[in-house]
């Protein structure tokens, strides 16, 4: 039943990106100021939307795991946390293109940005934690109140172009600036690319959920064969 | 399209899909790794009751 879910969702994703990319290239109109590279945005902003949404699903999944101790809780919080750690290394990757020909410059320490690589690090080193603690019970504990706390970080990086001035450029879609900052058909376009990363990002977790239940079984049948 | 700075409009798609697909590579390797260790886990615990 999983396979057959995971290859409905493939499916889906790889027509919806074919979709996608072909408005993005050929139907969207030009930026007046950007050329061609004003197109990342549609990358970029939408693996940042799903990163935000794969590190709110580990900090929920965490919360039920020290509320309910379910183990396949703390599995979703890693694999979310994982996943979502993928998108935020492309969210930081095309922004850093895009500022090289935009901005002239690779990197600034601009409060957006900085937030940014503070929220990698720290699911980063939420990874790190994981692999440092031995027991099952102990690690799932600790990593689930890093998870929920790490979450505060997200929530600063979402926002910092509100809160201070910042270099990075400020929100453009409707639901933020309550409308007219942005041309319908490529705020539709981030939407719909948010939706096939959603996908991406759903098999991705689902795989990596599997291999960390089978993960626990080796635990398990490793403490069998101590005890033989 | 507006064809300035396509170079850079495309290692930036490129960079996205090389991400993605450099983690995709990980998971199957991971896979593969944790399928052995089960089945390498299995036979000797089979071993270890049938002695």
């Amino acid at each position: 039943m999983r396979e057959k879910i995971l290859y409905v969702l493939a499916a889906a994703a790889a027509l919806l990106l074919a979709r996608n990319l072909h408005g993005i290239l050929l139907r969207l109109p030009d930026e007046a100021a950007q050329g061609a590279i004003y197109r990342i945005i549609f990358f970029h902003v939408p693996a940042w939307f799903t990163c935000f949404t794969a590190f709110l699903v580990a900090g929920a999944a965490s919360a039920w795991y020290l509320w309910r101790r379910n183990a396949r809780c703390d599995a979703l919080a890693v694999s979310a946390v994982e996943v979502g750690l993928v998108f935020t290394t492309v969210g930081l990757a095309t922004g850093m293109i895009w500022a090289r020909i935009i901005w002239g410059i690779w990197w600034t320490w601009d409060p957006r940005l900085t937030w940014a690589l503070v929220t990698w690090l720290i699911y980063g080193g939420y990874l790190m934690l994981r692999r440092a603690i031995d027991d099952p019970d102990t690690r799932a504990k600790n990593s689930a109140v890093l998870g929920i706390f790490a979450f505060t970080s997200v929530v600063i990086t979402y926002k910092a172009i509100d809160w201070w001035r910042t270099q990075h450029p400020a929100a453009v879609l409707s639901f933020r600036t309550g409308g007219g900052t942005i041309d319908a058909a490529m705020e539709s376009m981030f939407y719909w690319n948010w939706l096939a990363m959603l996908l991406v990002a759903a098999i991705l977790v689902m795989i990596r959920m599997r291999q960390e239940e089978v993960g626990r079984e080796i635990d398990a049948l490793r403490r069998r064969a101590h005890a033989l | 399209m507006d064809a300035r700075n396509f170079t850079y409009m495309f290692y930036g798609f490129l960079a996205a899909w090389m991400i993605l697909v450099a983690y995709l590579v990980s998971l199957v390797a991971r896979e593969r790794r944790i399928r052995a260790q089960m089945d390498g886990l299995k036979r000797m615990l089979d071993q270890r009751e049938q002695t």
